[in-house]
């Protein structure tokens, strides 16, 4: 066997951040703290890279390499380039939080550049192998980058019961998964989907691994039932580490939920969709209905993405090209929204001061009506209202459910999504209709004013050019 | 039931009863020594598989190495037992009710065993090989060729675990006293003793 019969050059962008990140570490190692700032520049710098690899080996075809472990296609590469370009961003607006907390550390940095290399090959894996070791750097960075402010007890409290949660997730998602390799001989995506065509889906043995699979990854999505972690991880951790948690690792778990439900055991799919029904269900009344109560912000919005999530289950269980599409185009448009509703709390918080009540968004039309603005746009598209990128994303769901006449199943998600505004608008009635509390300037540096700013207006222009994302979510699934 | 099939069920047993020994004994040490025992077990039923490198690993590296340093953390805690089973009797009985409610309903989706759900062609007897097979070897031969990107990676989730223990317990606390002997030795006579002048006092006798 030679090094070209690898076909490694497929996985370059990965090979490249799996090189500047242990140029990062080597780096790091020798700063004084007051030269963090390098640190921070070499990762954005590997980012860059990353991303422009991957934009020059952008393909439609179907690529596999490392002896059929890895594979490239379309949809890989339009989610690995959004997993990085959000990486980038989150990067960006933590910067200021994390100083003025004393958690200003290389290590932020690294884990974060790991696990966006799990992330990676959680997208492109073609093997139960590599998505598991995929999803295991991803969550081991994600519980230590959640504690690490480590003399916060809250952030303890909210690692400890996402590392024990998520750790029985592994579990279930293993034994699902050596139930699928007793059953097919295979650890071969490709192979599985093979054995289940020939079994057919009356085959109880592999509808039984595939209900332990379908808990563990709607666990790692925090659908409901599985849904206990993620408002207390969301509340508990840092809202620099929050930001991260709640976006790119989505992207990561829509592309193993197709890879592992489509791809290996689509012949399965009217078992799992029967399945799926009742979670997104669950999952669209609970987050939206819950989400009321809360006085905090982040566990707002962390019933908020459960509500999202059932949305994104809605849109796979349609189990058609379309369906696929649109639930990809509600994970990118989600990702996109709440970098950005954590990114104005983290432009609120300050050293001493966390924003993260609702009482904190009191009257800020009148301490700065741009930030308000952009506010009102995220909490508009979260809401589904047009003309911005949520009501799009709502709208291409709930068109690709009617077209396979589950007409109640739409209106159900309709119900809830009314349901929804009223906390979302609650935002926008603090912002813009009450006194300020707080006087107290904002204060963050220029570059996350205007990434900030671009990222709200991005999803405005988005919702009023849907259809340049839409043709290319369509493009990856035809 | 030849004398192969009798060693693996004799394990098989073992580790089962071991590994539940690990969780029920009220004796952390004990837990440990258990985990020793499963781990041996399991490597026994490796050796079955003629999987003989695997088995001489994890006897070398867990039970050697890993446990023994773990029995040593374990016995350096002081490690409250009661405060560990407070609400435990709370909690057991909708913890058992959950556990047989899955257990019921996994025996009730497969159903008869006998009826061979999971019997599949692919699902054989493991291959046995002559004398002169090497599992090592075979390991040697797959792990930098096919299988070269999970091993990779397999080695920076170890790097990632690393750098998260040392993030995670390396801090400089505030409250810790600490010598800096480059400090220490440049101090003078005057930094530390200070002679005062005073008058005479005579203390009056009763």
């Amino acid at each position: 066997m030679t090094l070209d019969a690898l076909n490694y050059i497929v996985a370059l962008p990965e090979i490249f951040l799996l090189s500047m990140t242990c140029v990062v570490l080597v780096v790091d190692v020798s700063l004084r703290d007051a030269q963090r700032n390098a640190s921070y520049v070499l990762a954005q710098l590997s980012l860059l890279g990353t991303f422009l690899l991957l934009l020059s080996g952008m393909t439609d075809a179907r690529i596999y390499a490392f002896n059929d472990m890895f594979v490239q296609d379309g949809m890989a590469d339009l989610l690995k380039l959004f997993v990085v370009a959000i990486v980038a961003v989150v990067f960006v607006y933590s910067r200021d939080y994390l100083k003025g907390r004393s958690i200003f550390k290389g290590e932020y940095y690294l884990l974060g550049l790991f696990a966006t290399l799990g992330m990676m090959l959680m997208i492109s894996s073609a093997s139960l192998l590599m998505l598991y070791l995929g999803l295991e750097l991803l969550s081991l960075c994600l519980y230590a980058m959640v504690a690490l402010h480590r003399d916060n007890g809250n952030a303890s409290e909210a690692a400890m019961k996402y590392f024990v949660l998520g750790a029985i997730a592994s579990g279930m998602l293993l034994y699902g998964m050596s139930i699928l390799y007793g059953l097919s001989g295979s650890l071969m995506l490709v192979d599985i989907a093979h054995a289940v065509t020939q079994t057919g889906s009356t085959d109880i043995g592999m509808v039984f691994a595939l209900v332990f699979v379908l808990v563990a990854l709607m666990f790692k999505l925090g659908a409901v039932p599985f849904h206990m972690w993620v408002p207390d991880v969301y509340q508990g951790s840092p809202t620099a580490v929050t930001v991260f948690l709640s976006t790119a690792p989505k992207l990561a778990g829509f592309a193993i939920i197709m890879r592992l439900l489509v791809e290996a055991l689509g012949g399965l799919h009217t078992d799992w969709q029967q399945m799926l029904v009742i979670l997104a269900v669950l999952s669209m009344a609970i987050g939206n209905i819950v989400a009321i109560a809360q006085a905090n912000i982040k566990r707002m919005l962390a019933y908020s993405t459960i509500s999202h999530v059932g949305f994104i289950i809605l849109g796979i269980l349609a189990a058609s090209a379309e369906g696929y599409a649109s639930a990809m185009f509600y994970t990118i448009a989600y990702a996109l929204m709440s970098l950005g509703g954590f990114g104005i709390i983290m432009l609120l918080a300050r050293s001493g001061f966390e924003a993260d009540q609702l009482d904190d968004f009191k009257g800020l039309n009148q301490r700065s009506p741009w930030f308000a603005f952009m506010m009102l746009i995220l909490m508009f598209s979260m809401a589904g209202v047009p003309p911005t990128l949520g009501f799009w994303a709502k709208l291409a769901v709930l068109k690709s459910i009617i077209h396979i006449d589950m007409v109640w199943l739409a209106g159900v998600a309709v119900f809830f999504s009314i349901i929804g505004v009223f906390y979302y608008l609650r935002i926008i009635k603090l912002m813009y209709f009450d006194k300020q509390q707080d006087n107290t300037p904002l204060q963050c540096s220029t570059d996350m004013q205007f990434v900030l700013s671009g990222n709200a207006l991005l999803i405005l222009a988005l919702g009023l050019y849907p259809t340049s994302l839409m043709v290319l979510c369509v493009s990856v699934f035809t | 039931m030849t004398f192969t099939d009798f060693i693996f069920f004799a394990f098989s047993a073992l580790l089962l009863a071991s590994a539940m020994g690990v969780i029920t004994a009220r004796n952390p040490v004990h837990s440990a020594l258990f985990l020793v025992l499963s781990f041996f077990s399991c490597s026994a039923l490796w050796l079955l598989l003629e999987a003989e490198f695997l088995a001489i690993a994890l006897v070398l590296v867990y039970v050697g190495a890993v446990m023994v340093l773990f029995l040593f953390i374990v016995m350096m805690l002081d490690i409250n037992l009661v405060q560990m089973r407070e609400g435990f009797v709370r909690y057991l009985p909708v913890g058992v009710f959950f556990a047989l409610c899955l257990v019921g309903i996994m025996i009730w989706v497969v159903g008869d065993f006998s009826a061979g759900v999971f019997e599949v062609p692919t699902l054989q007897q493991a291959v046995q090989h002559g004398a002169d097979y090497s599992n090592t070897k075979a390991l040697g031969r797959v792990i930098y060729t096919d299988y070269v990107l999970p091993f990779e990676i397999a080695a920076v989730i170890l790097l990632v675990a690393i750098i998260a223990a040392i993030i995670l317990t390396m801090r400089r606390r505030e409250m810790t006293k600490y010598q800096t002997p480059s400090k220490q030795v440049m101090v003078k006579r005057n930094d530390r003793l200070r002679i005062v002048k005073m008058e005479a006092t005579v203390e009056e006798s009763e």
